[in-house]
């Protein structure tokens, strides 16, 4: 056989393992003993193998001057090259070597510096990649409304709270506004009235109503026109919209640019089907696992992989197999199937949509209802929108599998994440017509509900108040109440059901939608409550707390591993989308609704958006006309026109790149029948010296 | 702990240096860890003592991979089959693997690591062991019949150029020469033993030893066998 090896000159040395080029030595030397494996290796001499390796060299970097050592014959020529490694490029070896060491010990230091480094390593070892993306993901949001809490309490909240109680010299002004009815600006918050009984207190601390309601947690504080913080006056209004506008553009930056790493790895993972059994079978272990818990991990993900990928195999084969009666059969049945879904998710929404309408007729006011009651009625929509997105995807799974799709097509996962964000959206668009309903002719003067709603921003801002803090009762609530117990039953009765039932899976999926709709809420909250940033980070700091807990003590990691790449890019992607969908609604109440004239920074002004305009005003002429020319249409639409230009030549390139992948891809097949033509006709030769 | 350093000839140490693909903080360090799998005694002549392959497998690095007994079996110069590895042999080993030795090494040594039935090339009973392994050990993580055989056609059909029904070296390069994953999987990090128990002549937390499987090839430059080579291409 080809193993033998040829031993180095003097025992005991390192013995030569046979380079590629030797193996042919025993049949170099008996010619007789000529089997299938010996023409063949005559192929290292094609081009096409040499110039792959040349390529894979390149690629590879420094090890450039060995690539030619171990060669066939045709390499010898090189060898003369290699014959030492010279003292300059020894010196370049040990020098880039050392530079590689450096930077390696400062990435290592700066990853000290990490949040919960150890915590998320641990997991890792202990349940795959997978599992940790989704605490690195809840890390970042961490992050994300730390930074966003910094700001807009460096830039709104500090200043007002600097004016409003005079420290450093400051003053602020409450211009009243001009031209509007009284009664538009009457706005008396309930506040501390009396005596407070214990459970009133707890009512407004869950609410958001009462004391709470006059704090700088929401917009209502804000009421100043003006300050003057020893000479420098700053424009309150205006920082409060540049701040939130800040904040958004921020988050958008930050996600976006994580999401580009993910987004190459998967539009190269997507393309790259070329290979992909040698790759995951030759390449697929992992070296680096020493854990034996990490290595059943690996197998168990390797072997899930390679199930996917055969299976997903037979299901296109049997969907190209299919007859047109089948296909008939299997569309109708999906337009029914999609025509239920439709009709569930409609059927959620309107009672999303009544139950705030029925909330918010009936929490305002009435002060004798029981608390228990009070704080139900108060709650309700937020009970809706969780019972909804309990209840709905159970439904879902259940009629998705007669759909027949193929597992990589993941409509579940698409209709739970519409679902979720969607849940926000009709919250938000039934305040909105409560607001904006206008009978009388007073209310059309104040052009809002001046009745129920003096300070409407202040009472959406509790609104999603009350959404953040029911989001992180229910996952603290599930936590002790459900998963503790079932381990506890689980482990300790033997009942035959208990056992089938088991215990609760981690399912990555969801636990990220459930972030992700915190996330969204925070975002539209934000505007009406400048300090919710604040309250996000110490519920998702808590959340990591618990769900770390829950998963080492109450969980099993899921049957199904993740792709840990595909699966950041997926979490980053429908974030994305709850930002995008978080601009929606932040967009027609600054710019749409008139502000409400009684409290806030903008009462000045016909609705919030109304500043910018204002403050352009005072800028200078020349700046004036340069930034109405920005906005004008003379410059909007040519602008729009090479915008889509620029986008056609990025789209038309991408095409031209797959279009050149295609081809290589047909010439290395056709590489591949040359040799095949080549070793034959080699073989031949053979046989008929 | 200069005293391991002493107990290695400097002549030794520049030969392996030139020998293998390892640096010479790399080799003091792999000496360090060869005479801890010795007993005691035996520590004074760890160049010319043999260790058991029970020894070696405790290594953590290769406690959790399901190639040791392959890894053991293709390193051993054992002549009495029984995959012990000298001092020499675990360089070998490590050289493979360190990360400056070529894709040519590597993918030949990763060719002999999963030519389990050592006959040179890799036919459908090898890539059947080698997916066994790769899915864990054990009747229930086995793929069903049907999906290996799927499997295996696959695999035969993406890199089996010559329709022979097995993958020779040559075919097997070319495949690994295409892989992404090859270079960047293919690494194995053998751990210092403590941060703090590293001398003075390494350089801390980043004197890792990266072994890499079939990617090395421990002669390098080495003149008797580059004169074999010219001979053989002058009269071939």
């Amino acid at each position: 056989g080809g193993g033998g090896r040829v031993p180095c000159c003097a025992p005991g040395r390192l013995p030569a393992p046979q380079p590629p080029c030797f193996l042919p030595l025993a049949e170099v030397f008996l010619p007789e003993e000529t089997h299938g494996a010996a023409p063949v290796d005559f192929l290292q001499q094609l081009p096409s193998y040499q110039s792959a390796l040349r390529r894979r060299a390149t690629a590879g970097g420094g090890t450039q001057e060995r690539r030619a050592a171990p060669q066939g014959p045709a390499g010898v020529n090189k060898q003369a090259d290699v014959k030492h490694l010279s003292g300059g490029k020894q010196w370049r070896r040990t020098s880039s070597k050392s530079l590689k060491k450096v930077l390696s010990e400062v990435k290592e230091f700066s990853s000290y510096l990490k949040l919960w480094r150890h915590d998320i390593h641990s997991i890792e070892g202990k349940f795959g990649t997978g599992i940790q993306s989704y605490f690195s993901f809840l890390r970042f949001l961490v992050l994300l409304n730390f930074i966003i809490f910094i700001l807009m309490f460096s830039f709104v909240t500090l200043p007002s709270i600097i004016a409003k109680y005079g420290m450093f010299n400051s003053s602020f002004a409450k211009i009243p506004p001009k031209n509007i009815e009284p009664h538009c600006t009457v706005y008396e918050p309930s506040g501390n009235k009396g005596l407070i009984y214990f459970y009133d207190y707890l009512k407004h601390l869950l609410s958001g109503t009462g004391f709470l309601e006059e704090t700088s947690l929401f917009y209502g504080y804000y009421t100043i026109d003006a300050t003057w913080i020893s000479i420098v006056r700053y424009n309150v209004p205006l920082a409060y919209l540049l701040a939130t506008f800040a904040y958004l553009a921020l988050s958008l930056i930050w996600i976006i640019s994580r999401s580009l790493e993910g987004f190459k790895q998967n539009l190269v993972h997507a393309e790259d089907q070329f290979q992909s059994y040698c790759n995951k079978v030759f390449a697929g272990w992992d070296f680096c696992i020493t854990d034996p818990n990490a290595a059943r991990l690996k197998h168990r993900s390797l072997r899930y992989e390679l199930q996917t990928d055969l299976e997903e195999e037979r299901l296109k084969r049997k969907i190209a197999d299919r007859t047109t009666k089948e296909k008939l059969r299997i569309y109708s049945l999906r337009i029914f199937i999609n025509v239920i879904v439709l009709a569930v998710l409609l059927g959620c929404f309107y009672s999303i949509y009544r139950a705030t309408f029925f909330s918010q007729e009936n929490s305002n006011g009435v002060s004798n209802m029981n608390f228990l009651v009070n704080l139900l009625v108060q709650y309700l929509p937020s009970i809706v929108i969780t019972t909804a997105n309990i209840v709905a995807p159970q439904i879902f799974s259940f009629l998705i599998r007669y759909e027949d799709y193929s597992p990589a097509f993941e409509i579940r996962m698409i209709l739970c994440v519409f679902l979720r964000l969607a849940s926000i959206g009709v919250l938000l668009f039934s305040l909105w017509s409560q607001i904006s309903s206008c009978n009388t002719d007073m209310c059309k003067a104040c052009g809002y509900n001046y009745e129920l709603y003096p300070c409407w921003e202040s009472q959406v801002g509790q609104e999603m108040y009350k959404l953040m803090i029911f989001d992180f009762i229910v996952i603290l609530a599930v936590t002790l109440f459900v998963d503790f117990p079932r381990k506890l039953l689980v482990t300790h009765c033997s009942c035959k059901l208990l056992q089938w039932f088991g215990l609760k899976e981690f399912r990555i999926s969801d636990n990220v939608l459930e972030i992700i709709y915190g996330q969204t809420i925070c975002w539209i909250g934000t505007f009406f409550s400048p300090l919710l940033p604040a309250i996000a980070t110490v519920k998702y700091f808590i959340i990591f707390y618990i769900k770390k807990v829950s998963l080492i003590h109450t969980q099993k990691p899921a049957a199904r591993p993740f792709r840990a790449s595909s699966s950041n890019f997926f979490f980053l992607l429908v974030l994305l989308i709850g930002l995008v969908l978080a601009f929606v609604p932040l967009g027609v109440s600054i710019a749409h609704i008139p502000s409400s004239k009684a409290c806030g920074p903008f009462r000045n002004f016909n609705t919030s958006w109304a500043v910018v305009p204002h403050t352009i005003l005072e800028f200078p002429k020349p700046l004036q006309q340069v930034l109405y020319g920005i906005a004008s249409e003379a410059f909007a639409v040519p602008f729009f026109m090479v915008i889509c230009l620029v986008m056609f030549y990025f789209i038309a390139l991408a095409r031209a790149h797959k279009r050149v992948a295609e081809q290589l891809k047909e010439q290395l097949a056709m590489e591949g029948r040359d040799k095949q033509f080549l070793i034959r006709k080699i073989t031949e030769a053979q046989r008929h010296p | 702990m200069g005293g391991s350093a002493s107990l290695l000839p400097r002549e030794a140490l520049g030969e392996y240096q030139e020998l293998t693909f390892l640096t010479k903080q790399e080799i003091l360090l792999a000496y360090k860890r060869f005479s801890e799998l010795l007993p005691k005694e035996e520590r004074e002549n760890a160049c010319s003592a043999r260790v058991p392959k029970s020894q070696i497998l405790t290594l953590p690095e290769l406690r959790a991979n399901p190639f040791q007994h392959r890894i053991c079996r293709v390193f051993s110069t054992s002549g009495n089959g029984d995959d012990s590895m000298s001092f020499e042999d675990f360089l070998d080993m490590l050289s493979v693997f360190s990360d400056s030795a070529t894709l040519d090494i590597k993918s030949h040594y990763a060719f002999r690591i999963f030519d389990f039935d050592e006959d040179g090339t890799l036919d459908r009973s090898d890539l059947e062991k080698l997916v066994d392994c790769l899915t864990g050990q054990g009747e229930e993580s086995r793929l069903s019949n049907a999906e290996m055989e799927q499997l295996i056609q696959n695999i035969l059909e993406e890199s089996d150029i010559d329709k022979d029904g097995t993958i020779n070296l040559s075919e097997f390069q070319h495949v690994i020469s295409r892989s992404p994953d090859f270079v960047r999987y293919d690494v194995l990090q053998l751990h210092g033993l403590s941060r703090g128990g590293l001398s003075g002549g390494f350089a801390g937390v980043g004197a890792e030893l990266w072994v890499v499987v079939g990617q090395g090839y421990p002669v390098r430059g080495n003149r008797v066998l580059r004169e074999l080579c010219k001979i053989l291409s002058r009269t071939g």
